[in-house]
């Protein structure tokens, strides 16, 4: 387990996409079968065990320590798991040789319920604290490092030199601990295929639209949908299961049952938004955010959060590819096909249809719906294409809002911009002439005003706490954002979506900046329609 | 009939006191007689009248401090021997901490009592090693206090270090450590596990390596990280004083990989709230397990606890029969891990 646990530990500290990919690859390349394959498995969430609950791991040690002590200890240390493992007593000699992963994963596979409170004891008694850590989380369900499967698979890409979009495909066709998927990229066998297992395939993503853009773009080339506000899924439904995947190939079926569901028994591959719609309105992203990152789904969600797809691409039809046809073709077939199969929870996002730019702008600017954020433009002929190619696809986004807020605390960034404070809280003026915090921003400014920020923030700190530092309320920065929506998680009643710094307004006294008042006026899903 | 401890060992408002000796233990003030422990700010104040601590404790003190804040007069006493102040029987011992920390025993009228100050029973590069002294009353300090508190062998630690330069050759590896005693245990730890190349220092390092240097303690090559352009630091060990290691001063350095040597660290929460990359559990205290032993082989029936978490370390004594008492004083932790993450600067320090 020791390999395994200094892996994680090295994962759940280093946030750069880039040293986590170093860190995968180093697992690939030095780590021997099956050992690589669990690791890899075991962090990317595709091996979970369930063989433990939290009350075992609480009763184990409660039988080898002081409760007050554990007690105190628990307090401090806040997490159960890095707890157990950092107060369980070692016993002078070990009972045995520390298990490897490989003989964790094979002993949970067969162990009885009866046996398995000894048997974890023991293995606890021969690891050190961090493997413990470790072994606790992994048989717990919950190791959690940020590393998707994606960035397993980018990882073995890069390690092996093979396009990522071929281990995409050879992915389905193997299972944890991979071995047929290391013989093939280690040229020791075939590539693993499997016809009819549903396979993620990377999406085609739009460039945003600069309004210059338009002077050299024919009107007649393009159609425009409407850009909804939700999460970019790609559906796969065949014979061999269905499977629902982000943007990124994140595999989210699990979350979305009610959507699962409704594919069962269709083939095809199609693109489109998720969303969740309530009496045929789109409701804010902050609901379908609720039903994101689940194992599972209670029936009270399902019911008052229903979602469904809003379909504006096909990639399969059947067991044809059509991703080579250009748009227009694709969308006839995907509108013949969503006509012929009828699919529940699942709707055209339409046309949206238009002559001349200047009409697009105007149709663009009265959008103020909830669930709208824009424009999408994409060329007749364009063929669907993985990845971000200039030219066939332009996201248009409606004009974000504005107002202007004074900067309450600023915070240490991560990686490169840990010597910069660099995240923003910022707030407006109540009636009653208090600040209140509305939202946090990170991003927006260039390199030089990040740089001048900083300078301010340090030469006008009123109070530190940690990394975050509150400063004198005198600077003004003016904020876009796209859209402002109630929330009860926020003082303020009112949470921005994609705040960012546009600004910054040294020229504005921090007594003109914007009242509460004024952000609520921009608050679209307010309940109370009267 | 020999006189309980509690008749002429009192707590003061400026700190511990010894009343036949009339002397101050690590006072948090000025105050006309000190005997002072060690050389971290937080015991060692300026100002005093009279300093009495070992030669290597003056030393580090004077360089800290500057000639004359460092105690009026100075009195030496090395490890072992002893001096008669009014009649209490003063010895001191080493405490593993940092160079020159001292345990002190006092002796008066029969009655043995230790003052550990802050200390380390492990074995160490850089600073002779603690030893149990039996004793009838213990003051200890309790920094790590908590049974979670097992630090692991350096060695791993440094070994996990050096494994990360192997898998990251291109990138800085900036090690935050304090400048008294964690910075030189460090170097010594990394020289011991055949690291040879240059390590460069923040420039706030080097007048307390000098110190350390004039005792005897060889660093090998030594480079000030301030003089060596960003390309000499790539794939380099930079070791800086925690304050520095995310801040402006660190730009200088090449992507780097931040790493933090505390005791601390062994709890995830405080790593990644400080945004280390590199955790290395590496302390210059007693953890729980020890503690509790040094307690133990002192054979004391009582047991004061100055500083850190004392509630945890005197319900363990109870259980053994051990009488403890809380001291609380004030002022300590200020300076290196004995103040957990939260007391660690945050913000600029001079190069």
């Amino acid at each position: 387990m020791t390999p395994f646990a200094d892996l994680l530990e090295r994962l759940v500290f280093s946030p750069a996409r880039s040293a986590k990919i170093a860190l995968l690859r180093d697992w690939i390349a030095t780590r021997p079968d099956p050992e690589r394959g669990w690791g890899l498995a075991a962090i990317s969430g595709e091996l979970a065990f369930s063989a433990a609950k939290p009350g075992l791991i609480r009763a184990l040690v409660a039988e080898r320590t002081d409760p007050v002590l554990f007690g105190w200890s628990y307090d401090y240390v806040g997490d159960l798991a890095e707890t157990v493992s950092l107060i369980w007593p070692s016993p002078a000699t070990p009972p045995g040789p520390a298990p490897t992963l490989p003989e964790v994963v094979a002993a949970l596979g067969g162990v009885s319920r009866a046996e398995f409170p000894a048997l974890l004891a023991r293995w606890l008694d021969s690891l050190d604290a961090s493997a413990r850590f470790a072994l606790i989380k992994l048989i717990t369900g919950g190791v959690r490092v940020g590393v998707s499967a994606r960035l397993v698979k980018v990882a073995l890409a890069e390690h092996y030199g093979v396009d990522v979009n071929a281990i995409e495909e050879a992915w389905p066709a193997t299972a944890p601990p991979y071995l047929a998927l290391f013989a093939w990229l280690e040229g020791r066998g075939p590539m693993p295929l499997s016809a009819d297992r549903p396979v993620f395939r990377p999406p085609m993503l739009a460039n945003p639209l600069e309004e210059a853009d338009l002077a050299d773009l024919d009107p007649a080339d393009y159609r425009a949908e409407w850009k909804w506000d939700g999460i970019r899924v790609q559906a796969c439904a065949g014979p061999g299961g269905v499977a629902l995947f982000s943007r990124a190939g994140e595999d989210i079926t699990a979350a979305f049952p009610d959507v699962a569901e409704a594919l069962r028994g269709l083939h095809a591959v199609l693109d489109g938004e998720l969303l969740v719609v309530r009496d045929g309105r789109v409701a804010p992203f902050s609901e379908l955010q609720q039903r994101l990152n689940r194992k599972s789904v209670s029936s009270r969600l399902l019911r008052d959060h229903p979602a469904m797809i809003r379909l504006y691409d096909l990639l399969y039809e059947g067991a044809e590819d059509v991703r080579h046809l250009p748009f227009d073709e694709r969308r006839a077939r995907l509108e013949a096909w969503v006509r012929r199969a009828s699919p529940p929870r699942m709707d055209l996002s339409p046309l949206v249809p238009f002559r001349s730019w200047d009409e697009l702008a105007a149709l663009r600017a009265a959008a103020r719906e909830a669930g709208i954020e824009g424009l999408m433009l994409k060329h007749r002929a364009s063929p669907y294409v993985p990845g971000r190619p200039k030219g066939p696809w332009f996201k248009w986004k409606r004009d974000p809002f504005v107002i202007d807020a004074v900067l309450m605390y600023a915070q240490r960034g991560h990686g490169k911009r840990s010597s910069y404070y660099s995240d923003y809280t910022f707030g407006v003026w109540t009636d009653e002439g208090e600040l209140v915090p509305v939202g946090k921003a990170y991003f927006g400014f260039t390199d030089a005003e990040l740089a001048w920020l900083d300078r301010w923030i340090r030469n006008h700190t009123v109070a530190r706490f940690g990394p975050v530092r509150e400063v004198e309320k005198s600077l003004v920065l003016e904020i876009a954002f796209d859209a402002a929506q109630l929330s009860n998680r926020h003082r303020s009643g009112v949470a921005l979506r994609f705040p960012r710094v546009n600004r910054i307004r040294t020229d504005k006294p921090a007594a003109e900046a914007d009242r509460l008042a004024q952000v609520l006026a921009l608050v679209e899903n307010r309940r109370d329609a009267a | 009939m020999t006189p309980h401890p509690e008749t002429w060992l009192s707590v003061r408002p400026e700190g511990l006191y010894c009343e036949p000796a009339d002397l101050f233990i690590d006072p948090a003030r000025a105050v006309p007689r000190a005997l002072i422990t060690h050389a971290h700010s937080d015991h060692a104040r300026p100002g005093h009248g009279a300093v009495l601590a070992t030669p290597e404790t003056l030393a580090l003190m004077t360089r800290r401090l500057g000639e004359g804040r460092a105690g009026l007069t100075q009195q030496p006493l090395a490890y072992g021997e002893s001096l008669d102040v009014n009649g209490v029987r003063i010895t001191l011992f080493p405490a593993g901490h940092v160079l020159g920390s001292a345990q002190v025993l006092l002796e008066w009228r029969g009655v043995r009592v230790v003052i550990t100050g802050d200390y380390c029973p492990r074995p160490q590069p850089t600073c002779a090693p603690f030893a149990p002294i039996p004793c009838d009353l213990l003051v200890t300090e309790a920094t790590f206090a908590l049974p979670v508190f097992r630090h692991p062998l350096a060695e791993g630690e440094i070994a996990r270090l050096l494994r990360s330069l192997a898998l990251f050759p291109d990138r800085t590896h900036v090690v935050g450590a304090y400048a008294l005693g964690k910075a030189q245990r460090l170097i010594a730890l990394l020289r011991g596990a055949g690291y040879d190349a240059p390590i460069f220092l923040h420039g706030a390092l080097f007048p307390l390596i000098e110190v350390y240097r004039a005792f005897g303690h060889d660093f090998g090559d030594l480079r000030p990280a301030t003089a060596a352009d960003k390309s000499a630091l790539r794939g380099a060990l930079v070791i800086a004083p925690p304050g520095a290691i995310q801040d402006r001063w660190a730009r200088r350095l090449h992507d780097p990989v931040v790493a933090l040597a505390s005791g601390w660290m062994r709890v995830r929460q405080r790593a990644k709230s400080r945004g280390v990359e590199l955790p290395l559990v590496i302390s210059d205290h007693a953890d729980w397990d020890e503690l509790n032993a040094t307690a133990e082989l002192s054979g004391a029936r009582e047991v004061w606890v100055t500083h850190g978490r004392e509630e945890a370390l005197i319900h363990a004594l109870a259980a053994r029969g051990i009488r403890g008492r809380a001291l609380s004083l004030v002022g300590r932790g200020e300076e290196d891990e004995g103040g957990g993450p939260e007391a660690l600067p945050a913000g600029e320090v001079a190069a």
